[in-house]
Order: C-alpha cells, then structure tokens, then sequence
C-alpha cells in the first residue's frame, strides 16, 4: 500500500496530495482491481448468453448476506459467497435436469432468492434500510485488506482464463461438439457460474447490487460491437472497463453522485459509441 | 498431397479390417425407449449413410457411438491388426448457427478445439500455421481470419469437417451435412466426403433427408426407426417395402 500510496501521491490531482484523502486513493486502486476483473468475466458472461443469470446471482448475494446477518455474522460475506456458490451450482444443476429453457429456470432462482432474502431481511418487524447500502454500494469505502483480497480473486481468476479460456469457449459456442471433443461441458459451465458467483458477491459491498449486473454484461457487449476475435474482444472489454472505471470514480467525486452509477452510465457510453462504429463498419 | 494412415485398411469383411461393430444396441432414457436391437457393421473406406423420420434415432445413435449416452448391448472397435481399441471419432455436428457478431475467428475456433495454448491471447505462429493446415485439408485454409458468424452454410461445413478430421479419426460422423447446403454446395461438399474416404482411409457415418443423391456416393445405407428395419445396398433400401412403408409412400396402391 505504502507503494500505491507514493505513486498515486505523483498525480497532479488535488486529492493526490501525500499525507490525506487515503479513502479515495484505496477506492482508486480498487476500481483499477475490480474492472479488469468485470471486463475479463464479461466477456465469457455475454459470450454464454448468461446476462440474466448473472442478474439473478447478484440477487442471490444479497440473499446470502441477509442470511449472514441473520445468523449474527459481524462479516456475512463470508456466509454470502457459500450462499452464491450453492446458488450457482443449484442452478447449473437444474438447468441440466429440466426441460425448461434457460431463461425459465433463471426467472424462479431470482425470485425465489429476492424473495427469500427480503423475508429474512424484514423477519420480526426488522427495518429493510439497512440493507441499502448493499443496492447502491459505495466503493469509497473499501480498506486496503479487502483490496488485497480482491486482488487475489483477480489473479484466481487469470489463472482460470489460461487453464480453461478454451474449454469455456468451446462449450458456449456448441456444447455438444465441445462433448464430442471429451470437454466435460457441465464442469465448464458450473465452473464459470461459481467464478461469477464469487466476484458477484465479494464485489458486492462496493459495486452494489444494482450496478453489478452492468458492469458483468456492458463491457464484453460494447466490445463484441468492434472486436473480430478473441483477443480485441478481451482488450476491448478489459480496457473499456478500466476506463470507465477509473473515469466514473474521477466524475462522483467531483460532482458528488453514487461511483456505481457513473461508471454505468460511462459504460452505456461505451456500448452506444461501439454500436455506432459497428453500423459504420458493416 | 500425403497420405495419412492411421491404420492399414485392406482387405474385405471384418477380418483383417478396422471396424465399428454394434451389436444389438439399446437406448432407454426415463421411460422413453429411444433404441433397441441395433446392430451393423462399419468399415473402413466405406460411407455408411442413415436415413429415417425424425425422431428415429439417428442422433441418438450418434450421441451413442460418441459415448455420451448409456445403452445396453456391445459397441466394439477393431483395427486391422484384429486388436480392439478405442476408435478416435471425428463428429460434425448439424449445422449450427453461430450469432453473427461472436467475436471469434476460426482461428480461435479452431485453436480452442484442438490446442490448450488460451486463444484470448496473441496466438504464436507455429499455432496459426497449423491451424491452416488442417483447414487445408477441405480447403478452407482462406477462412482462417474471418468470424464464425460471418460464414456461409458450405464455408462452416468445411470447417467443422477440417476440424473432426484433426487428430485424425478412425470415424467420421456427419449429422446432416447436407441440410442447409444449396445444389452447388451439396456437390462440392459430396465431391469433398470421397476425397477424405480416399485419402485418409476412414469411414464414414452421415445421416441425411435426401435420398436423391444417395447412390453416388453412399455404399450402404440403413433405414432406421428405432430399430434397423432394413440395411444394404442404396437401391435395395430404397425400394424396399420397409422404406416405402417408413415415408408413407403409396406407389401404385389404392385408397389414402
């Protein structure tokens, strides 16, 4: 950190100056965590037409952390990340098992979870507004051990990304030549649901609920707009993510709105200037 | 070009031969019983063609002999040294749609299927090289660079065939290959099938709708529902009862 903190101190911003304004040096560090982390992710998510499954496991965060608080836990993170994951491999697992299509079977998990989380959240007359801090988020307030941890999950998940990129691919493209070809599509797809899960649930606290579905689902679909293979789609998302990131935490704090959101909207920047240049290309 | 042998392959009958033998094969899944008392030979050099209705059998019988469904009976593979193995099977799948903005090459396509170097990142060139060589193999070596989604029904076929073909298998297996393919293609794509047969020695199992075509290039064809009703020579099945019976076709006979 003290690291972090010399370099950003060389920035010619009026926060940047050594010595104060630590919160907003940290928020800056996490978001240049976080968006690499959304942006690598997103691609698969829009890839595996999974937008509205990632929707639905963020509901089931906040499930998880309703959960966490019921049962006392000063950290329900802990007990929402083994609650997303359950959710997860629940839903990979019902997917396969019924006949109804993908989107159905997403539909009852997400109501259920929402369901199940105001339920316990409001038991015995409790107040539903404490949990307001987990729809908008507040990445300002992340400490330094937590950008640590989120760190880690970033480097777990590039491992993946080279251990499995391919498989994963494989099988969203045309799950059954991907069988044909001895990938295991069910472990490929209850593999990158838990991955989703995780991320979804640990970024949680400082995305918000509300945000983080976009930020899964707008920077790999922008980047499909441009990109023509692999890799342009991957650093089209990746640094579309980044910048506007780091470009959406700048705007809330000089004009004061939710960093979530302005990050959104740079995104929906993002994706509208992508289809532009896709019509022009096409 | 060079010849690629995976097995020596001359000869008549199943000795001596590689060969699919299926002996009385059945497919129950749940209540549904999809297959029951399969069974044929396959040979090597031969095109084996499948024909019936839908909801015959005839992916399930792929997915079968894929090994991606339980079934009962024996499913054996023999080379031509008479030592049972595990054949290597190549499968093109029914023309699938890919959305026309994927952002992947069949470069990528092709890499993700047959290497583990992760195609998100910048792919070597001996990868790149490779993959061209495959693609050579039905000539689809020009489409390298361009999007999945961009290609047309014959460009696909010919490279999801280059790709069963790498490694090489002992069995090719074909859903339909033919749907979705205009006249012109259908030719070249047939023209195409022999080539493999005869350069790289291995069969080959498609199943089609079209049974015009049939006897230029199917050396057996097997009509199936549920079960083989009849299997032979193209112009035995087709003029057997059994196919007439199977497509409700009344030639010559009365009342409706």
């Amino acid at each position: 950190m003290e690291l972090w903190y010399a370099l950003v101190d060389l920035l010619p911003f009026e926060w940047a100056q050594p010595g104060h304004m630590f919160f907003m040096k940290n928020a800056l560090l996490a978001v240049l965590v976080i968006s690499p982390l959304f942006g690598l992710l997103s691609t698969m998510v829009v890839q595996s037409r999974m937008s509205f499954f990632s929707d639905a496991l963020g509901h089931s965060a906040f499930t998880g952390i309703a959960i966490g608080t019921l049962c006392g836990l000063s950290q329900p993170m802990g007990a929402a990340v083994i609650f997303a994951l359950c959710f997860s491999l629940l839903f990979t697992w019902v997917r396969r098992r019924t006949a109804l299509t993908s989107d159905t079977v997403i539909g009852v998990f997400s109501s259920t979870a929402v369901a199940l989380g105001i339920f316990i959240a409001t038991l015995n007359g409790g107040s539903f507004t404490k949990f307001n801090a987990l729809l908008i988020g507040d990445i300002l307030s992340v400490e330094s051990g937590k950008i640590g941890l989120l760190a880690g999950i970033l480097a777990v998940i590039l491992v993946l990304w080279v251990c499995a990129y391919n498989t994963l691919l494989l099988s969203a493209l045309h799950p059954a030549l991907a069988d044909s070809r001895g990938v295991r599509v069910f472990w490929q797809e209850a593999v990158l649901n838990a991955a989703i899960a995780v991320v979804v649930t640990v970024s949680m606290t400082w995305v918000g609920l509300l945000v983080v579905n976009s930020l899964l689902v707008l920077p790999g679909a922008a980047a499909r707009n441009i990109a023509r293979n692999s890799r342009q789609y991957h650093l089209f998302s990746i640094l579309g993510a980044v910048v506007c990131g780091v470009a959406g935490l700048m705007t809330s704090y000089y004009i004061g709105a939710s960093a979530g959101a302005a990050v959104t909207l740079y995104l929906a920047l993002y994706f509208a200037l992508a289809t532009i240049l896709r019509k022009k290309q096409l | 070009m060079s010849v690629h042998k995976h097995d020596n392959c001359t000869g008549h009958g199943c000795q001596g031969l590689c060969c699919l033998e299926l002996k009385d094969v059945g497919v129950t899944i749940g209540a549904d019983e999809l297959l029951h008392g399969v069974s044929f030979h396959l040979h090597c050099g031969e095109i084996v063609a499948l024909i019936g209705p839908n909801g015959a059998g005839k992916s399930t019988l792929f997915k079968t002999i894929l090994g991606q469904l339980p079934h009962t009976g024996d499913i054996q593979f023999q080379r031509s040294d008479g030592k049972p193995s595990r054949p290597v099977i190549g499968y093109v799948p029914q023309s699938p749609t890919f959305d026309r903005g994927d952002p992947v090459s069949v470069l990528d396509f092709f890499a993700a299927a047959v290497a583990d170097w992760p195609v998100f990142l910048p792919i070597p060139g001996k990868l790149r090289q490779r993959v061209g060589e495959c693609l050579m193999r039905t000539h689809a070596e020009g489409l390298l660079d361009k999007r999945i989604g961009a290609l047309s029904g014959g460009e696909l076929q010919r490279v999801l065939m280059a790709l069963a073909l790498e490694p090489l298998p002992h069995i090719l297996i074909l859903d339909e290959p033919l749907s979705g393919v205009d006249v012109e293609g259908e030719k070249q794509l047939l023209d195409m099938l022999d080539e493999i047969r005869q350069t790289y020695d291995l069969s080959i199992l498609l199943s089609t709708h079209d049974f015009a075509t049939l006897e230029q290039y199917a050396d057996k064809v097997i009509l199936l529902q549920n079960t083989v009703l009849k299997a032979g020579a193209p112009a035995e099945v087709l003029s057997s009862a059994a196919f007439r019976q199977v497509f409700h076709l009344r030639m010559g006979k009365e009342g409706a």
